[in-house]
Protein backbone atom coordinates (compact mmCIF):
# COMPACT_ATOMS: atom_id res chain seq x y z
CA UNK A 1 0.00 0.00 0.00
CA UNK A 2 1.26 3.53 -0.61
CA UNK A 3 1.56 6.80 1.34
CA UNK A 4 0.89 9.87 -0.55
CA UNK A 5 4.15 10.36 -1.58
CA UNK A 6 3.88 7.19 -3.22
CA UNK A 7 1.05 8.08 -5.24
CA UNK A 8 3.00 11.18 -6.27
CA UNK A 9 5.88 9.07 -7.03
CA UNK A 10 3.50 6.72 -9.53
CA UNK A 11 2.00 9.57 -11.15
CA UNK A 12 5.27 11.24 -11.85
CA UNK A 13 6.07 8.70 -14.29
CA UNK A 14 2.92 9.84 -16.72
CA UNK A 15 4.74 12.95 -17.11
CA UNK A 16 6.46 13.40 -20.55
CA UNK A 17 9.08 15.73 -21.64
CA UNK A 18 7.79 18.80 -22.42
CA UNK A 19 4.21 18.74 -20.90
CA UNK A 20 2.04 21.34 -19.24
CA UNK A 21 0.56 20.53 -16.29
CA UNK A 22 -1.55 21.74 -13.64
CA UNK A 23 -1.66 20.51 -10.67
CA UNK A 24 -4.12 20.51 -7.57
CA UNK A 25 -4.13 20.83 -3.95
CA UNK A 26 -2.93 18.03 -1.77
CA UNK A 27 -1.50 14.73 -3.26
CA UNK A 28 -1.12 16.13 -6.91
CA UNK A 29 1.34 19.54 -5.35
CA UNK A 30 3.42 16.54 -4.26
CA UNK A 31 4.18 15.19 -8.01
CA UNK A 32 6.41 18.26 -8.52
CA UNK A 33 8.53 16.55 -6.27
CA UNK A 34 9.01 13.49 -8.28
CA UNK A 35 9.57 14.80 -12.09
CA UNK A 36 11.78 12.39 -13.18
CA UNK A 37 15.53 13.64 -14.26
CA UNK A 38 16.22 14.32 -18.38
CA UNK A 39 12.08 15.51 -18.51
CA UNK A 40 11.27 19.06 -18.39
CA UNK A 41 8.03 19.96 -17.57
CA UNK A 42 6.39 23.84 -16.83
CA UNK A 43 4.07 23.93 -14.29
CA UNK A 44 0.77 26.17 -14.32
CA UNK A 45 -0.95 27.64 -11.32
CA UNK A 46 -4.66 28.56 -12.19
CA UNK A 47 -4.44 32.29 -10.76
CA UNK A 48 -2.25 33.17 -13.46
CA UNK A 49 1.30 31.28 -13.94
CA UNK A 50 3.39 29.01 -15.72
CA UNK A 51 6.86 28.15 -14.78
CA UNK A 52 5.96 27.30 -11.60
CA UNK A 53 8.84 27.40 -9.41
CA UNK A 54 9.92 25.77 -5.63
CA UNK A 55 9.22 27.76 -2.38
CA UNK A 56 11.01 30.73 -1.75
CA UNK A 57 14.33 30.71 0.48
CA UNK A 58 13.28 31.58 4.47
CA UNK A 59 12.91 35.03 4.43
CA UNK A 60 12.20 35.62 0.82
CA UNK A 61 8.75 35.00 0.60
CA UNK A 62 6.83 37.42 -1.55
CA UNK A 63 2.83 37.99 -0.87
CA UNK A 64 2.79 38.81 -4.61
CA UNK A 65 3.91 35.40 -5.62
CA UNK A 66 1.78 32.75 -4.77
CA UNK A 67 0.52 29.56 -6.47
CA UNK A 68 -3.21 27.72 -6.38
CA UNK A 69 -2.69 26.95 -2.73
CA UNK A 70 -1.98 30.23 -1.72
CA UNK A 71 1.45 28.58 -0.66
CA UNK A 72 4.49 30.94 -1.48
CA UNK A 73 6.53 30.22 -4.32
CA UNK A 74 9.35 30.97 -6.75
CA UNK A 75 9.37 31.55 -10.14
CA UNK A 76 12.05 30.07 -12.65
CA UNK A 77 13.82 31.34 -15.83
CA UNK A 78 11.45 31.89 -18.60
CA UNK A 79 8.20 31.88 -16.38
CA UNK A 80 4.78 34.22 -17.28
CA UNK A 81 2.37 35.38 -15.35
CA UNK A 82 -1.27 36.48 -16.26
CA UNK A 83 -4.76 37.26 -15.80
CA UNK A 84 -7.23 34.12 -14.17
CA UNK A 85 -9.19 34.80 -17.50
CA UNK A 86 -6.44 34.43 -19.87
CA UNK A 87 -5.00 31.20 -17.13
CA UNK A 88 -8.83 29.90 -17.82
CA UNK A 89 -8.21 30.31 -21.52
CA UNK A 90 -5.29 28.23 -21.79
CA UNK A 91 -6.95 25.58 -19.66
CA UNK A 92 -10.15 25.49 -22.30
CA UNK A 93 -8.22 25.32 -25.37
CA UNK A 94 -6.43 22.86 -24.10
CA UNK A 95 -3.03 23.88 -24.28
CA UNK A 96 -2.36 22.25 -20.94
CA UNK A 97 -1.56 18.75 -21.53
CA UNK A 98 -1.90 16.80 -18.40
CA UNK A 99 -4.31 17.34 -15.49
CA UNK A 100 -3.53 16.30 -12.07
CA UNK A 101 -6.07 16.67 -9.38
CA UNK A 102 -7.93 15.25 -5.89
CA UNK A 103 -11.50 13.31 -5.22
CA UNK A 104 -13.46 12.70 -2.91
CA UNK A 105 -15.35 9.88 -5.34
CA UNK A 106 -15.10 8.59 -8.87
CA UNK A 107 -17.67 6.70 -10.65
CA UNK A 108 -17.46 3.76 -13.16
CA UNK A 109 -18.39 5.85 -16.10
CA UNK A 110 -15.33 8.65 -15.25
CA UNK A 111 -17.91 10.93 -13.22
CA UNK A 112 -16.05 12.93 -10.54
CA UNK A 113 -16.67 14.07 -7.00
CA UNK A 114 -14.65 16.89 -5.38
CA UNK A 115 -15.98 20.09 -4.18
CA UNK A 116 -19.21 19.74 -1.93
CA UNK A 117 -20.51 17.52 0.99
CA UNK A 118 -24.05 19.07 1.12
CA UNK A 119 -24.62 19.86 4.87
CA UNK A 120 -21.13 19.74 6.31
CA UNK A 121 -18.32 21.27 3.78
CA UNK A 122 -18.80 24.05 1.29
CA UNK A 123 -15.88 25.07 0.21
CA UNK A 124 -16.27 25.46 -3.44
CA UNK A 125 -14.97 24.18 -6.55
CA UNK A 126 -12.59 26.35 -7.20
CA UNK A 127 -10.78 25.45 -10.60
CA UNK A 128 -11.96 22.39 -10.71
CA UNK A 129 -15.00 21.97 -13.06
CA UNK A 130 -13.18 24.50 -15.62
CA UNK A 131 -10.43 21.45 -15.65
CA UNK A 132 -12.31 18.35 -15.60
CA UNK A 133 -14.80 19.60 -18.31
CA UNK A 134 -11.70 21.02 -21.11
CA UNK A 135 -8.80 18.81 -19.91
CA UNK A 136 -7.96 16.20 -22.45
CA UNK A 137 -6.18 14.29 -20.33
CA UNK A 138 -6.89 13.76 -16.40
CA UNK A 139 -5.35 11.71 -13.80
CA UNK A 140 -7.03 11.35 -10.49
CA UNK A 141 -4.95 11.00 -7.22
CA UNK A 142 -7.01 9.70 -4.32
CA UNK A 143 -7.15 7.73 -1.62
CA UNK A 144 -9.17 4.15 -2.66
CA UNK A 145 -10.85 3.52 0.56
CA UNK A 146 -12.25 6.17 3.07
CA UNK A 147 -11.42 5.69 6.73
CA UNK A 148 -14.08 3.77 7.42
CA UNK A 149 -12.67 0.93 4.85
CA UNK A 150 -15.66 2.04 2.00
CA UNK A 151 -14.69 2.44 -1.45
CA UNK A 152 -14.32 5.65 -3.13
CA UNK A 153 -14.55 3.86 -6.59
CA UNK A 154 -18.49 3.83 -6.91
CA UNK A 155 -20.70 2.46 -9.41
CA UNK A 156 -22.42 6.33 -9.42
CA UNK A 157 -20.97 9.02 -7.63
CA UNK A 158 -23.14 9.67 -4.21
CA UNK A 159 -22.38 13.46 -3.77
CA UNK A 160 -22.32 16.64 -6.45
CA UNK A 161 -20.16 15.96 -9.47
CA UNK A 162 -17.81 18.26 -10.32
CA UNK A 163 -17.72 17.02 -13.81
CA UNK A 164 -19.29 14.20 -16.14
CA UNK A 165 -17.79 11.00 -17.79
CA UNK A 166 -14.47 13.04 -18.03
CA UNK A 167 -12.05 10.68 -15.89
CA UNK A 168 -9.78 8.44 -17.74
CA UNK A 169 -6.99 7.32 -15.13
CA UNK A 170 -6.81 6.86 -11.28
CA UNK A 171 -4.31 6.53 -8.93
CA UNK A 172 -4.33 5.18 -5.40
CA UNK A 173 -2.72 3.67 -2.81
CA UNK A 174 -3.74 0.86 -4.22
CA UNK A 175 -3.74 0.60 -7.56
CA UNK A 176 -3.91 2.32 -10.98
CA UNK A 177 -6.89 1.62 -13.00
CA UNK A 178 -8.21 3.41 -16.00
CA UNK A 179 -11.62 4.05 -16.56
CA UNK A 180 -13.01 2.55 -20.30
CA UNK A 181 -15.15 4.66 -22.55
CA UNK A 182 -18.29 2.05 -22.15
CA UNK A 183 -18.10 1.78 -18.13
CA UNK A 184 -15.81 0.00 -15.30
CA UNK A 185 -13.13 0.39 -13.63
CA UNK A 186 -9.84 -1.97 -15.39
CA UNK A 187 -7.32 -2.73 -13.01
CA UNK A 188 -3.19 -1.64 -14.88
CA UNK A 189 -1.17 -2.16 -11.61
CA UNK A 190 -1.67 -2.93 -8.24
CA UNK A 191 0.67 -1.44 -5.89
CA UNK A 192 3.80 -2.84 -3.99
CA UNK A 193 2.19 -5.89 -1.42
CA UNK A 194 -1.34 -4.95 -2.82
CA UNK A 195 -3.58 -8.71 -4.09
CA UNK A 196 -6.09 -8.49 -6.42
CA UNK A 197 -8.39 -9.88 -4.23
CA UNK A 198 -7.85 -7.14 -1.72
CA UNK A 199 -8.32 -4.50 -4.84
CA UNK A 200 -11.82 -6.10 -5.85
CA UNK A 201 -12.82 -5.82 -2.22
CA UNK A 202 -11.90 -2.51 -2.07
CA UNK A 203 -13.67 -1.57 -5.34
CA UNK A 204 -17.20 -0.91 -5.57
CA UNK A 205 -17.70 0.31 -8.71
CA UNK A 206 -17.76 -2.63 -11.62
CA UNK A 207 -13.80 -3.93 -12.06
CA UNK A 208 -12.42 -5.68 -14.75
CA UNK A 209 -9.05 -7.33 -13.48
CA UNK A 210 -6.78 -9.93 -15.41
CA UNK A 211 -5.69 -12.76 -12.43
CA UNK A 212 -2.07 -11.69 -12.93
CA UNK A 213 -1.80 -7.58 -12.67
CA UNK A 214 1.57 -6.47 -12.39
CA UNK A 215 2.90 -4.54 -9.97
CA UNK A 216 3.88 -1.14 -9.80
CA UNK A 217 7.71 0.17 -10.54
CA UNK A 218 8.09 3.27 -8.08
CA UNK A 219 11.74 3.90 -9.53
CA UNK B 1 -4.48 63.60 -20.06
CA UNK B 2 -8.44 63.19 -17.64
CA UNK B 3 -7.09 63.01 -14.60
CA UNK B 4 -8.46 59.92 -12.52
CA UNK B 5 -6.58 60.92 -9.02
CA UNK B 6 -9.15 61.37 -5.60
CA UNK B 7 -7.58 61.35 -2.50
CA UNK B 8 -7.99 58.48 -0.97
CA UNK B 9 -10.47 55.32 -0.29
CA UNK B 10 -12.90 57.16 1.36
CA UNK B 11 -13.17 59.48 -1.42
CA UNK B 12 -12.95 56.61 -4.06
CA UNK B 13 -15.77 54.86 -2.23
CA UNK B 14 -17.85 57.87 -1.35
CA UNK B 15 -21.03 56.69 -3.57
CA UNK B 16 -21.53 52.94 -3.31
CA UNK B 17 -24.57 52.68 -1.16
CA UNK B 18 -26.37 50.07 0.33
CA UNK B 19 -27.71 46.82 -1.86
CA UNK B 20 -25.48 47.63 -4.48
CA UNK B 21 -23.13 45.14 -6.21
CA UNK B 22 -19.59 45.05 -6.15
CA UNK B 23 -16.87 43.26 -7.50
CA UNK B 24 -13.55 43.20 -5.48
CA UNK B 25 -10.03 41.57 -6.79
CA UNK B 26 -7.78 39.36 -5.82
CA UNK B 27 -6.48 35.95 -5.38
CA UNK B 28 -6.89 34.60 -2.05
CA UNK B 29 -5.57 37.52 -0.03
CA UNK B 30 -3.30 38.05 -2.59
CA UNK B 31 -3.49 41.38 -4.70
CA UNK B 32 -6.66 42.44 -2.75
CA UNK B 33 -7.71 46.00 -2.24
CA UNK B 34 -7.17 46.38 1.42
CA UNK B 35 -7.08 50.33 1.39
CA UNK B 36 -10.84 50.16 -0.14
CA UNK B 37 -11.93 47.31 1.89
CA UNK B 38 -11.10 49.23 4.99
CA UNK B 39 -13.40 52.00 3.64
CA UNK B 40 -16.20 50.07 3.04
CA UNK B 41 -16.12 48.54 6.65
CA UNK B 42 -15.51 52.30 8.05
CA UNK B 43 -18.57 53.72 6.08
CA UNK B 44 -20.81 50.90 7.31
CA UNK B 45 -22.27 50.42 3.64
CA UNK B 46 -25.21 47.35 3.78
CA UNK B 47 -26.56 44.19 2.04
CA UNK B 48 -23.53 44.13 -0.29
CA UNK B 49 -23.60 41.60 -3.17
CA UNK B 50 -20.21 40.92 -3.36
CA UNK B 51 -18.45 39.18 -6.48
CA UNK B 52 -14.67 37.87 -5.47
CA UNK B 53 -13.03 34.72 -5.81
CA UNK B 54 -12.80 34.24 -2.62
CA UNK B 55 -14.20 35.60 0.55
CA UNK B 56 -10.74 36.07 2.86
CA UNK B 57 -9.92 35.26 5.94
CA UNK B 58 -12.06 36.12 9.55
CA UNK B 59 -9.82 39.21 10.29
CA UNK B 60 -8.88 40.06 6.98
CA UNK B 61 -9.97 40.58 3.45
CA UNK B 62 -13.60 40.57 2.64
CA UNK B 63 -13.87 38.62 6.19
CA UNK B 64 -13.84 42.07 7.59
CA UNK B 65 -17.40 42.54 5.74
CA UNK B 66 -18.65 39.39 6.57
CA UNK B 67 -17.91 39.84 10.48
CA UNK B 68 -19.17 43.41 10.27
CA UNK B 69 -22.56 41.66 8.45
CA UNK B 70 -22.44 44.05 5.31
CA UNK B 71 -22.41 41.27 3.15
CA UNK B 72 -26.10 40.03 1.36
CA UNK B 73 -24.68 37.80 -0.92
CA UNK B 74 -21.03 36.43 -2.16
CA UNK B 75 -20.77 35.69 -5.25
CA UNK B 76 -17.35 33.35 -5.54
CA UNK B 77 -15.58 29.99 -6.34
CA UNK B 78 -13.81 29.23 -3.18
CA UNK B 79 -14.67 29.94 -0.16
CA UNK B 80 -12.76 28.19 2.22
CA UNK B 81 -10.26 29.18 4.97
CA UNK B 82 -13.24 31.58 6.70
CA UNK B 83 -15.03 30.23 9.84
CA UNK B 84 -17.21 32.56 10.40
CA UNK B 85 -18.37 32.73 6.53
CA UNK B 86 -19.13 29.03 7.07
CA UNK B 87 -21.12 29.80 9.98
CA UNK B 88 -23.10 32.61 7.88
CA UNK B 89 -23.49 30.42 5.04
CA UNK B 90 -24.99 27.06 7.02
CA UNK B 91 -26.75 29.31 8.86
CA UNK B 92 -28.87 31.00 5.92
CA UNK B 93 -27.45 34.39 6.65
CA UNK B 94 -25.18 34.71 4.03
CA UNK B 95 -26.32 33.92 0.30
CA UNK B 96 -23.89 32.51 -1.52
CA UNK B 97 -23.85 31.22 -5.36
CA UNK B 98 -20.43 29.29 -5.93
CA UNK B 99 -19.99 28.98 -9.47
CA UNK B 100 -16.13 27.69 -11.50
CA UNK B 101 -13.34 30.01 -11.55
CA UNK B 102 -13.23 30.07 -14.65
CA UNK B 103 -16.60 31.13 -15.30
CA UNK B 104 -16.52 34.00 -12.73
CA UNK B 105 -12.78 35.08 -14.53
CA UNK B 106 -14.52 34.92 -17.78
CA UNK B 107 -18.13 36.78 -17.21
CA UNK B 108 -15.40 39.42 -15.89
CA UNK B 109 -14.02 39.36 -19.13
CA UNK B 110 -17.09 39.56 -21.31
CA UNK B 111 -18.77 42.44 -19.16
CA UNK B 112 -15.22 44.48 -20.18
CA UNK B 113 -15.05 43.19 -23.55
CA UNK B 114 -18.60 43.80 -24.68
CA UNK B 115 -20.38 40.74 -24.87
CA UNK B 116 -23.88 39.69 -23.00
CA UNK B 117 -22.74 35.96 -22.60
CA UNK B 118 -19.65 33.61 -22.51
CA UNK B 119 -20.01 29.76 -23.40
CA UNK B 120 -18.05 27.45 -21.44
CA UNK B 121 -18.08 23.18 -20.87
CA UNK B 122 -17.49 23.93 -17.31
CA UNK B 123 -20.26 22.54 -15.00
CA UNK B 124 -22.34 20.98 -17.35
CA UNK B 125 -23.93 17.67 -16.03
CA UNK B 126 -23.52 19.10 -12.06
CA UNK B 127 -26.17 21.43 -10.12
CA UNK B 128 -24.07 24.47 -11.56
CA UNK B 129 -25.71 24.12 -15.19
CA UNK B 130 -29.25 23.64 -13.02
CA UNK B 131 -32.05 26.44 -14.80
CA UNK B 132 -29.09 27.18 -17.43
CA UNK B 133 -29.64 27.56 -21.40
CA UNK B 134 -26.93 24.88 -22.74
CA UNK B 135 -26.11 24.72 -26.20
CA UNK B 136 -23.63 21.98 -28.49
CA UNK B 137 -21.24 23.01 -30.48
CA UNK B 138 -19.32 20.76 -32.29
CA UNK B 139 -20.30 17.49 -30.14
CA UNK B 140 -19.86 19.01 -26.99
CA UNK B 141 -22.28 20.71 -24.52
CA UNK B 142 -22.02 24.39 -23.03
CA UNK B 143 -23.32 26.03 -20.14
CA UNK B 144 -24.69 30.00 -21.49
CA UNK B 145 -23.30 32.19 -18.52
CA UNK B 146 -24.10 36.30 -18.41
CA UNK B 147 -21.62 38.74 -18.41
CA UNK B 148 -21.38 40.16 -14.83
CA UNK B 149 -23.11 43.60 -14.03
CA UNK B 150 -21.56 44.91 -11.33
CA UNK B 151 -21.86 48.91 -10.07
CA UNK B 152 -18.36 48.84 -9.20
CA UNK B 153 -15.01 47.43 -9.55
CA UNK B 154 -12.35 47.30 -7.01
CA UNK B 155 -9.12 46.50 -7.80
CA UNK B 156 -5.60 46.85 -6.23
CA UNK B 157 -2.61 47.26 -8.56
CA UNK B 158 1.13 48.14 -8.04
CA UNK B 159 1.96 51.26 -9.98
CA UNK B 160 -0.60 53.26 -11.59
CA UNK B 161 -0.35 57.07 -13.51
CA UNK B 162 -3.10 59.07 -12.80
CA UNK B 163 -4.32 58.79 -16.56
CA UNK B 164 -6.03 55.05 -14.09
CA UNK B 165 -3.25 53.15 -16.83
CA UNK B 166 -2.09 49.84 -14.34
CA UNK B 167 0.58 47.78 -13.55
CA UNK B 168 0.36 44.63 -11.66
CA UNK B 169 3.21 42.62 -9.91
CA UNK B 170 3.68 38.86 -9.88
CA UNK B 171 0.39 36.69 -9.39
CA UNK B 172 -1.21 39.90 -7.39
CA UNK B 173 -2.81 40.72 -11.02
CA UNK B 174 -4.76 37.66 -11.37
CA UNK B 175 -8.93 38.72 -11.25
CA UNK B 176 -7.44 42.66 -10.76
CA UNK B 177 -7.02 43.44 -14.62
CA UNK B 178 -10.14 41.56 -15.81
CA UNK B 179 -12.43 43.22 -13.20
CA UNK B 180 -10.49 46.38 -13.44
CA UNK B 181 -12.38 46.23 -17.06
CA UNK B 182 -16.07 44.85 -15.61
CA UNK B 183 -17.68 47.94 -13.89
CA UNK B 184 -19.61 50.64 -14.56
CA UNK B 185 -17.09 52.62 -12.57
CA UNK B 186 -13.72 51.30 -11.62
CA UNK B 187 -11.75 52.16 -8.78
CA UNK B 188 -8.22 50.96 -8.42
CA UNK B 189 -5.62 51.79 -5.19
CA UNK B 190 -2.16 51.52 -6.10
CA UNK B 191 1.20 51.43 -4.10
CA UNK B 192 2.51 54.05 -6.74
CA UNK B 193 0.67 56.37 -8.09
CA UNK B 194 3.07 58.31 -10.68
CA UNK B 195 2.23 60.95 -13.58
CA UNK B 196 1.25 60.07 -17.09
CA UNK B 197 4.39 59.47 -18.70
CA UNK B 198 6.32 57.48 -16.36
CA UNK B 199 4.77 54.63 -17.59
CA UNK B 200 6.13 52.74 -20.69
CA UNK B 201 3.02 52.78 -22.56
CA UNK B 202 4.51 49.63 -23.69
CA UNK B 203 3.95 47.74 -20.10
CA UNK B 204 0.72 48.80 -19.30
CA UNK B 205 -1.80 45.92 -17.92
CA UNK B 206 -4.60 47.85 -17.86
CA UNK B 207 -5.43 50.77 -20.15
CA UNK B 208 -6.69 53.86 -18.35
CA UNK B 209 -9.89 53.71 -20.22
CA UNK B 210 -11.54 51.03 -17.86
CA UNK B 211 -10.42 53.06 -14.54
CA UNK B 212 -12.47 55.80 -13.00
CA UNK B 213 -10.77 56.84 -9.83
CA UNK B 214 -7.18 55.80 -8.91
CA UNK B 215 -5.48 56.42 -5.30
CA UNK B 216 -2.47 55.64 -3.76
CA UNK B 217 -2.46 53.42 -0.67
CA UNK B 218 0.04 53.33 2.29
CA UNK B 219 0.98 50.37 4.71
CA UNK B 220 0.08 47.64 2.83
CA UNK B 221 0.16 44.94 5.29
CA UNK B 222 0.19 42.57 2.19
CA UNK B 223 -0.42 39.00 4.09
CA UNK B 224 0.86 35.67 3.28
CA UNK B 225 -2.34 33.01 3.85
CA UNK B 226 0.23 29.89 3.50
CA UNK B 227 3.62 30.86 4.45
CA UNK B 228 6.11 27.81 2.79
CA UNK B 229 9.22 27.89 2.64
CA UNK B 230 12.51 25.68 1.71
CA UNK B 231 15.62 25.38 3.92
CA UNK B 232 18.68 26.83 3.16
CA UNK B 233 21.18 24.26 2.53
Amino acid sequence: MLDKNGIARRIAKELKDGYYVNLGIGIPTLVANYIPDGINVVLQSENGLLGMGPFPFEGEEDADMINAGKQTITTLPGSSIFDSAMSFGMIRSQKIDLTILGAMEVSENGDIANWKIPGKMVKGMGGAMDLVASAKNIIVAMQHINKAGESKLLPKCTLPLTGVNCIRKVVTELAVLDILPEGGFRLIERAPGVSVDFIKQSTSGKLFAEADVKEMDLN
Amino acid sequence: MINKRVADADEAIRDIIDGQTIMLGGFGLCGIPEKCIAALVKKGVKELTCISNNAGVDDFGIGLLLKTRQVKKMVSSYVGENAEFERQLLSGELEVELIPQGTLATRCMAAGYGMPVIYTPAGVGTEVAEGKETRNFNGKDYLMEYAFDADFAIVKAWKGDTAGNLVFRSTSRNFNPVMAMAGKITIAEVEELVEPGELDPDHIHTPGVYVHRIFQGSGYEKRIEQRTVRPRN
